[in-house]
């Protein structure tokens, strides 16, 4: 990575609006919301239920676009309002990496094919994507389950596996959905520091969706949501 | 790496049932089409091999198959000082069903114009020819009768000498091989007194008749044979069959023959697009509408289990969706599972088919052009069945993962 890119955000999103419905039904999820993330930072994204947290989640991750606003992603313009200016599956396959609450395994995929099936659908050749998905599974600690099914193995280790699909393809931003929600306080905590490892050592930028505030600790930054607007908690640090 | 055997491997067994299912269905309509390939077999296997020009019948119909034929003996005769043919030969068929051992023969009698046909010309797969004019008989496997059997018909017994295989009717009937004098006397066997009785009522009306007092010898034969009685018998034979010598032009023979008012005149070819029309047509109709039914069933059923295997895994099909998965990789995973349903279903039906059809009570005859039409056929259903599920996961928004 050179410096030009290093200095480039990773996400910058411009004036975010969402409106579900018209008229008498008209909600509006996410209002004139602004966020620039840079490469190696983790974010949490905090707030009550409803406040529009997946709502900014998803329109970051080019799957359900914003009303209005601008979104860049790597120093790219993807969307400008809901028109995209990049084939956002392709774009999503290359520089986007997911995470959710559940670890959404696929069920007929043992755990490296999970990881190697998103390698795969971005062109690596099976036999790449194979050694790459088992040194993912190494690096989060996973390795020895490499051939079980999901179901055998613990949430911890799908959550593992999850996060392992999420890096395949070096994404540039990780967007995670209350990925802690089903586990425990102590395997909670290891993913949120999976996250904040990945961010570091990597230079992905992660941005969490959580309600666990016993792990805000490993975040770089944390804001909330409330009613469809994005606000620092710690005003000092945000960067919107 | 195949995500289609993949998620088979993890259905391993509703993919197998169904498979299973869907192989039944395929073996039915390979063995409908083998019916009825085994049906125009059967039907023209007669006119195939009794190696005949052409057929003389009688006048204005279209038997002996096709419907009843009555002429006289005798007409081999005529026939025969007909320019360009080599040799005539009587022919009789009809069908029988009598009592054997207790249990109910049926059978299709045919009568070989003794002495110049012996059956020589049958395919005997144990025994000889006949090698007397009376109580001989080439039967077919197909009748259970073995050799050296001795079956009872009419006044007569008569001995089975020749075993046939596959040689049947079109009505799926063992055939019998008698002299034509011996078919004739099975068919036209009548109780005792009957035959007194009738050749009473001959004497009474040649007693009446100008004939009979000018020529008081034919009283004596009156009471005899009725097919010893050239002036008055009754047409006897089906058909008669003509052999053209070398070289003889058949269209020439038979315009010669079609001269004569009484007779109607076929070619083997016609003889056998009667079969075809008229006795076959109708079984080829229905059982063609049962294949159709069938295809469009087992396509119904592929495509409701791939739609419903698709719904299984719609959460799965959102999340490709969402880490960038093409469309070809989900159109793949379901058209994948759908052709390779299809193939192993026709295998399958393959398969079970070489056990099964030689086990049908009819001959089940499968020939490769329609086993490739049939598997041709299963490709294009199996594409056509994967339609539903491939629209159901094309509709299908990447953002269905988060509402889970």
């Amino acid at each position: 990575m050179n410096t030009a890119e290093n200095h480039t955000p990773a996400i910058v999103a411009e004036n975010l609006t969402k409106v579900y419905g018209s008229g008498n039904t008209e909600v509006v999820a996410m209002k004139d919301v602004s966020l620039r993330v840079a490469r190696g930072e983790v974010i949490a994204l905090l707030g009550p239920s409803g406040a529009g947290k997946s709502t900014l989640l998803t329109a970051i991750g080019l799957i359900n676009p914003p009303t209005s606003g601008r979104i860049h992603i790597g120093g790219e313009l993807v969307l400008d309002a809901d028109q995209a200016k990049v084939d956002l599956r392709q774009f999503r396959r290359r520089h986007l990496g997911f995470v959710f609450q559940k670890a959404n395994l696929i069920p007929f995929l043992s755990a490296v094919e999970n990881v190697q099936v998103a390698l795969e659908i971005n062109d690596a050749s099976p036999r790449a994507a194979r050694i790459r998905a088992m040194e993912l599974l190494d690096y989060l600690g996973v390795a020895d389950r490499a051939n079980n099914l999901p179901d055998a193995l613990s949430g911890g280790q799908q959550q593992r596996v999850a996060v392992a699909r999420a890096l395949a393809n070096e994404p540039s931003l990780i967007l995670a959905d209350e990925p802690t929600a089903a586990l425990d306080s102590h395997r909670g905590r290891q993913v949120m520091e999976l996250f904040s490892k990945v961010a570091h050592e990597r230079g992905a930028a992660v941005l969490v969706v959580t309600h666990d505030h016993r792990s805000l600790d490993v975040f770089d930054k944390t804001y909330e949501m409330e009613d469809g607007e994005l606000r620092p908690s710690q005003p000092s640090e945000t960067d919107t | 790496m195949n995500l289609a055997v993949r998620d088979i491997r993890h259905n391993v067994g509703r993919f197998a049932l169904t498979t299973v299912g869907i192989g039944l269905l395929l073996m039915i309509v390979m063995g409908m089409g083998g019916i009825y390939r085994g049906l125009i077999y059967e039907a023209t296997l007669l006119v195939d091999q009794v190696g005949a020009d052409l057929w003389v019948v009688q006048g204005s119909t279209r038997g002996p198959f096709a419907e009843v034929s009555r002429i006289p003996a005798n007409l081999e005769d005529r026939v025969r000082a007909v320019p360009g043919v080599a040799g005539a030969r009587r022919f009789v068929s009809h069908t029988i069903q009598r009592e054997h051992r207790g249990q109910p023969l049926r059978m299709v009698v045919q009568g070989l114009s003794w002495p110049e046909d012996k059956g020589d010309w049958v395919s005997l797969v144990a025994g000889r020819a006949l090698r007397q004019a009376h109580y001989e008989l080439i039967a077919d496997r197909s009748l259970g009768l073995p050799l050296g059997e001795k079956v009872k018909l009419g006044k007569d017994t008569y001995e089975v000498v020749g075993l046939t295989r596959g040689m049947v009717g079109s009505g799926g009937d063992g055939l019998a091989f008698f002299t034509v004098s011996d078919a004739m006397a099975v068919q036209f066997d009548v109780p005792g007194e009957a035959t007194r009785l009738e050749r009473a009522a001959r004497l009474v009306r040649l007693e009446n008749l100008d004939l009979g007092r000018v020529t008081p010898l034919l009283s004596e034969r009156v009471v005899g044979p009725a097919n010893e009685l050239p002036a008055l018998a009754p047409p006897l034979v089906s058909a008669v069959l003509v052999t053209l010598q070398d070289g003889a032009d058949p269209a020439r023979v038979a315009a010669t023959l079609a001269t004569w008012p009484d007779v109607t005149i076929y070619s083997t070819q016609q003889q056998k697009d009667l079969l075809l029309s008229g006795m076959v047509d109708k079984a080829r109709r229905q059982l063609g509408l049962f294949r159709v039914l069938l295809i469009i069933i087992s396509a119904i059923i592929m495509a409701l289990i791939l739609y419903t295997l698709t719904l299984d895994k719609i959460h799965d099909i959102a999340l490709l969706k969402l880490i960038g998965a093409r469309n070809g990789v989900i159109i793949g995973l379901i058209l994948q599972q759908a052709l390779l349903m299809g193939v192993l279903g026709y295998g399958l039906a393959w398969w079970l088919g070489q056990y099964a059809f030689p086990r049908f009570p009819r001959l089940v005859v499968i020939e490769t052009p329609d086993l490739l039409m049939l598997g041709g056929i299963v490709l294009a259903i199996s594409m056509l069945a994967s339609l539903l599920g491939i629209w159901k996961a094309m509709s299908v928004e990447p953002n269905k993962v988060l509402a889970a």
